[in-house]
């Protein structure tokens, strides 16, 4: 068992914005019976919204040994149709206006049920196999990271440690669940007999504020986009006597606005935290101490407890010396298993041994904090969300055959750039609608060919000259 | 322009949403309006009336009526 719920007995686990409340002793006793519904491990497609139900299906199962994948509720229905085919689910955990062909209702709690799908026959999977978590969750490729418990339990240990968590903590949910992020915040409070308080009301949104005050949350994590969004609403001049922590992830910040962030947590008595991770490493790395957030502004940290990072050299070689350039290699029993592309990888044992290739490049300084330089691989982030350039490509290549396109960029900005003017809006509400993320993060630029190199690959240098 | 014409502007160009529906709009309701396109709303809104809106009154800008009420705040008749 993962959390044994039963430790913090009458202990508020779950409370949610309509007065909703879960103890631990109940939390435990509906995990076992929604896993009793089930009647076996076996692999379930979880619909994730920042709801009792749904934290419930997570944990539940986690709790109870079988085995979900995280999705987002608001999940395309054809990428979803994709997944449920290449994996063949026995169950899914979904809201109950959620139907799927074929799919039978065997249990409801909490606004969710059970639906049982036709597959007769389960797919196997490896013992220790806990979790599956999508890396991108938006570009529909079928590829799940495979956490262990082991993962699970070591992650969480370290993060219960170095924030310091304990039962009188109250963390606000501002991040999806199946976001390995928001799914690091669940796994660490109900380890420490915290509470939750679950709300699907962003941070723009005067519900999500009553809310907060109402019940005196005392953190929640951001990505860098949450945090350009609290710096326009002023947030600073807010009055938040309950908050004590703010932790930050999810791609790098802006140094000046770690900058003001760490001063006004200084001047408030709050803790500014910023951590680095990735789903590959179950949720985090490494972690920023809060008393060093104003010296250290623009670095990530040190590594997380339990764990260690090299820094290696084009040659091979570990970098030692300080201001150098080098990939970051990182060590720890949180590096999971690997990946999965099909049903027939959930029974593969690990295949990572313990080290993960980040694809950031990154730099120590004298005292041996990391800061991340860059990335290796063709990757960004929107919003938060990984996003594969390489996945967008062939998304548009299928859709739009008879146009030639590449896509570029930097975070928070994703640029389509193809031969044909007239469907490159086409192009634009297409990838936002496929990925689900907001259409400002997509721009489109004519070109009149796509610059490449004799072996007709794509120079993706040149694009953006 | 008058100053209903600006305002529906605002809407049309940050949410990326035809005239036709912007009187309709709800936030979180639709995939135009989240997170992301309400911080471009407010800016627009901010850009074309020259005022500077409170943290109380983004949070409070939750449809395309109720935006019309927080302008006048700041002397702006819609």
């Amino acid at each position: 068992m993962m959390w044994k719920f039963n430790r913090f007995g009458e202990c508020t686990a779950l409370l949610d914005e309509y007065g909703g409340r879960l103890s631990y002793s109940e939390l435990a006793a509906e995990a076992a019976a929604l896993c009793a519904a089930a009647g076996k491990r076996c692999l379930t497609f979880n619909l994730c919204e920042s709801s009792i139900a749904s934290v419930l299906g997570y944990v539940g199962f986690v709790e109870g040994g079988i085995v979900p994948a995280l999705l987002n509720s608001g999940i395309d229905q054809e990428l979803l149709s994709g997944l449920y085919d290449t994996y063949r689910p026995s169950f899914i955990w979904a809201p109950k206006a959620f139907e799927w062909a074929d799919c039978e209702a065997v249990y409801e709690r909490f606004g969710y049920h059970l639906l049982k799908t036709p597959f007769d026959q389960d797919v196997e999977l490896f013992p220790e196999l806990a979790l599956l978590l999508t890396t991108s969750g938006s570009t529909g490729s079928p590829k799940f990271v495979r956490q262990s418990y082991q993962n699970i339990r070591a992650n969480t240990d370290s993060i219960v440690s170095y924030l310091q968590i304990d039962d009188t903590e109250r963390a606000i949910t501002t991040l999806p669940m199946n976001y390995t992020y928001g799914a690091s915040i669940i796994n660490s409070h109900l380890d420490a007999g915290a509470t939750l308080l679950l709300t699907e009301k962003g941070i723009a949104q005067r519900e999500f504020w009553n809310f907060f005050k109402e019940e005196g949350a005392t953190s929640f994590g951001g990505v860098p986009y949450t945090y350009e969004m609290l710096d326009r609403m002023r947030f600073t001049r807010m009055e938040l006597p309950t908050l004590r922590t703010m932790t930050q992830a999810g791609g790098k910040l802006l140094p000046e606005l770690h900058l003001k962030f760490a001063q006004w947590c200084k001047d408030t008595g709050k803790k500014f935290v910023v951590m680095y991770g990735q789903c590959e490493a179950t949720a985090r790395m490494a972690y920023l101490p809060w008393e060093m957030s104003l010296e250290k502004v623009g670095s990530m940290g040190i590594a997380i407890p339990g764990g260690h990072f090299e820094l290696i050299a084009v040659d091979g070689k570990i970098i030692t010396e300080t201001g150098i350039t080098g990939e970051l290699r990182y060590y720890g029993d949180n590096v999971t298993l690997g990946y999965a592309e099909c049903a027939e990888d959930l029974r593969l044992g690990d295949e990572r041994g313990g080290v993960l290739e980040t694809g950031d490049m990154a730099q120590i300084d004298e005292d041996g904090y990391f800061t991340i330089v860059g990335r290796k691989k063709r990757f960004l982030k929107l919003f938060g969300n990984r996003v594969n350039l390489d996945e967008t490509e062939r998304m548009l290549k299928s859709a739009f055959p008879e146009v030639e396109c590449a896509c570029g960029g930097v975070d928070d900005h994703l640029t389509i750039y193809a031969t044909d003017e007239g469907v490159l809006p086409k192009m634009r509400s297409f990838l936002a609608q496929k990925t689900g993320l907001s259409q400002a993060g997509f721009f489109a630029k004519y070109l009149p060919a796509i610059p490449k190199n004799d072996a007709g690959k794509t120079l993706y240098r040149e694009l953006e000259k | 322009m008058t100053n209903l014409e600006k305002y529906v502007n605002a809407f049309c160009e940050s949410l990326e949403v035809a005239e036709a529906e912007v009187a309709s709009l709800v936030y979180g309701e639709s995939d135009a309006w989240d997170s992301v396109g309400h911080m471009s709303l407010v800016a627009a809104l901010e850009d074309a009336f020259d005022v500077m809106v409170d943290m109380d009154d983004i949070i409070d800008l939750s449809s395309f009526e109720k935006g019309k009420e927080i302008l006048r705040k700041y002397d702006v008749e819609i």
